[in-house]
């Protein structure tokens, strides 16, 4: 019998009060007899829709069965055919606009939590399962793959296991991309992301760090190596500013840079020799997760007050709901329908405030999102000593600048062939945020999954 | 882990590093810069490229020991090795089809300037040098520049090496004597690059300076080294750090510097007493 709750189980998480002050996993994941019980309300409908949402498709009733019925472990090798990091997805997958969206549960009461289960089937196979990965059997056929984020290592994963020598050029000291650099400790640990980097390594896979494609080595240097294709997953890294007077005062912060003190040189631990500014009051400009990440961290690293300034109303906030929601707990002051107009300044080049205006929502624009427009004279000011610009990163340019006709879009992103992930360069891909711009980890996933498998195809057809 | 095959002192405050960077060295070029972390707890920092070898495979920085990072650096020896190292990253000076010019370096601003004086004299450039120190005892790589300078004026602010006074006035010296300068590549301070700039404008002599802001990765993705030239936003690590001397917003550029200046203070304080025995 299916458990016919119109409730989804609740996860169990860090009170607001407590996690507010520190770095550690705000959800705690389920329980195995959570897990079971929420295992039993999918009704294994024939179409599958959940499926049709997962932009990898793991064979989601599948796993869900083998859940219910205890076999965690089996339960894992079913996501693991589709999925490279289950234990990675598990967390930050924005589910309600995937799988979760088109449960048939969520018709009537709430969907099937596709997303807690991956993420409690991967962290009970990872503390149960020590066993490594098998090592394949070589093809003797080299692969680069440039960058180490979800599309890098996802690809990099996929080509191993057909036997490929897969070689993984990261720019920065550590590998994960995103997953090391922007998403927070607090909810993507950094152990998950280092496990799933080890398996890759005892597949085979070589991880060179430091190797900033397009500076030190070229694509066609790397083609001229011996690497038969190249596989450019280097992502949406050149943040956005507003170009509003005040932007360039001390204590304003692209996101990255503030995310990246703090995720990947560790600011918040003491002993870091990076330095980051402990502000009082800051408000941080944006809607997406990236700005619920940031001002998250802002609020851990000790601030009295912290705004999310968003332009449109909260129907519109691109964050996944579960991070906004987790921000509202922790006491992130949401301020909807304000933009900043400029950021003031102190007598020391030192930000001391932003002011802002506000907006009313009009006709939908491209995006289908209701277009803000400013209502005159509504300027105000918030008190602030940090300003972190959280308004999406385009593609950096140094890959494109130094590989010849490699085609791209005025904004940057790499064009490429969908089916495939074939650029304009012969044996050259691309996929995830370098060619979409700024979108999420799993789709970056499977655009690294179809360039894998189009790699395959397209090396065996010129050599078998 | 980057292996130090030879270091050496070049005055009390200053030290030149030999790093074996094979990669890095093949591709190097004057005014380019690397990324460095001493240990697994450090942080990056940028130093521009003093010199490099590519038969040798080596990149030689120079740097000042002004804060925790660089203390920790000039702690290593010899044999030692760096953590992490990448480059060459930014764009290289351009200095093609120059046919005469004033390369102006002030402080260890002078271990960037001299690898752009060899290339220039080296493509058969005049090279007329002037640089700047505190002091008799700080004056680095004076032998090095002679030898690839048609010119060389040495300026110390108490007179205790060549004359006293600033950079500025050796320059404007020549310039009002009669010397015509294609170009004057400024590499120094902040504060000696503005003044240099506004020498230079009075004159309308095209003038490059190498910016060296604070920075983390060094590709374009935190924008933490953004500085405002010509009102337009730029990022010195890929869009530099050369830039057009005349354009570049310098009171911003040194407020931004100072953004750490209270941490890097009890940093340095604290590596001070780790590696010296308490004084600082």
């Amino acid at each position: 019998m299916p458990n016919m709750s119109l409730k989804k189980n609740e996860m169990p998480s860090q009170e607001p009060q407590a996690r507010s002050r520190n770095f550690q996993e705000v959800a705690l994941g389920y329980t195995e007899a959570q897990a079971l019980d929420e295992a039993k309300r999918c009704l294994h409908c024939k179409n599958r829709p959940c499926v049709s949402g997962c932009p990898v498709q793991v064979h989601i009733p599948e796993f869900i069965e083998k859940t219910a019925a205890g076999d965690f472990e089996g339960a894992y090798q079913v996501i693991a055919q589709s999925s490279a990091l289950p234990a990675v997805c598990g967390r930050v997958c924005p589910q309600e606009n995937q799988c979760e969206k088109l449960c048939v549960r969520g018709v009537k009461g709430e969907p099937v939590a596709i997303g807690r289960l991956e993420r409690f089937v991967a962290d009970w196979h990872n503390q149960h399962v020590q066993d490594a990965p098998v090592k394949p059997a070589s093809n003797g056929r080299r692969v680069a793959v440039v960058g180490s984020g979800p599309a890098g290592l996802t690809c990099a994963g996929d080509l191993a296991r057909m036997g490929y020598q897969v070689t993984v050029f990261e720019a920065l000291h550590t590998a994960g991309g995103v997953l090391v650099y922007g998403i927070p400790e607090f909810r993507l640990p950094k152990a998950i992301v280092q496990k799933e980097i080890d398996g890759l390594k005892a597949m085979g896979v070589k991880i060179e760090t430091n190797m900033v494609i397009g500076q030190v080595l070229s694509i066609d240097e790397l083609l001229g190596q011996g690497f038969e294709a190249v596989f450019i997953g280097s992502g949406a890294g050149l943040p956005r500013f507003m170009n509003i007077p005040g932007e360039n005062l001390k204590g304003v912060y692209s996101a990255n840079e503030f995310l990246t003190r703090v995720n990947l040189m560790k600011a918040y631990k003491p002993g870091s020799g990076t330095p980051i500014q402990h502000a009082k009051k800051v408000a941080v400009v944006g809607g997406g997760n990236v700005a619920m990440d940031a001002a998250r961290c802002a609020k851990r690293l000790g601030a009295e007050e912290v705004y999310i300034v968003y332009r449109r109303s909260e129907k519109e906030l691109p964050a996944r709901a579960e991070e906004v929601e987790h921000a509202k707990e922790e006491g992130i002051v949401f301020k909807f329908l304000n933009n900043p107009t400029r950021v003031l300044g102190g007598d020391d080049g030192e930000a001391v405030g932003i002011e802002c205006i506000e907006m009313a929502l009009g006709e939908p624009d491209a995006s289908g999102r209701r277009r803000p427009v400013e209502k005159a004279g509504s300027e105000f000011t918030l008190d602030v000593d940090c300003v972190i610009m959280a308004l999406g990163t385009s593609p950096n340019p140094l890959i494109k600048s130094t590989t010849k006709g490699l085609e791209t879009q005025k904004w940057g992103g790499i064009v490429v062939e969908e089916e495939t992930g074939l650029t304009s360069r012969e044996n050259v891909y691309a996929g995830g945020d370098a060619v979409t711009g700024a979108a999420t980890v799993i789709l970056a996933m499977g655009a690294g999954k179809t360039a894998a498998k189009a790699i395959d195809t397209r090396l065996r057809a010129l050599r078998p | 882990m980057y292996q130090i095959v030879k270091k050496e002192p070049l005055n009390p405050t200053v030290t030149r590093m030999e790093i074996a960077a094979p990669l890095i060295a093949a591709k190097a070029q004057p005014g380019q810069f690397v990324i460095l972390r001493v240990d697994e707890e450090g942080e990056r920092i940028p130093l521009t490229i003093a010199d490099f070898d590519r038969e040798q495979g080596t990149v030689t920085i120079i740097f000042q020991i002004v804060g925790a990072t660089t203390e920790k650096l000039n702690h290593l020896s010899e044999g030692g090795s760096l953590q992490d190292f990448v480059g060459p990253l930014g764009k290289p000076t351009h200095i093609e089809g120059l046919k005469k010019v004033a390369v102006v370096g002030g402080g260890v601003g002078c271990a960037i300037a001299y690898p752009i004086a060899k290339k220039l004299y080296g493509q058969g450039a005049e090279v007329h040098s002037i640089v700047g120190f505190r002091s008799e005892d700080l004056v680095i790589l004076k032998e090095e520049f002679k030898s690839v300078s048609h010119m060389y004026a040495l300026m110390t602010d108490d007179g205790s090496a060549g004359e006293k006074g600033l950079v500025t006035d050796a320059l404007r010296r020549l310039i009002q004597s009669g010397e015509r300068y294609d170009q004057v590549i400024a590499i120094g301070p902040l504060v000696m690059m503005k003044f240099v700039t506004e020498l230079t404008k009075e004159f309308d002599i095209p003038t490059t300076v190498s910016m060296n802001p604070i920075m983390i990765d060094g590709t374009g993705m935190c924008g933490g080294c953004r500085l405002t030239v010509g009102g337009q936003t730029k990022f010195a690590c890929v869009d530099g750090p050369d830039f057009d001397g005349f354009l570049v917003d310098f009171e911003e550029a040194m407020a931004r510097g100072a953004m750490y200046k209270g941490f890097e203070r009890q940093a340095h304080e604290e590596a001070c007493r780790l590696f010296r025995g308490g004084e600082a």
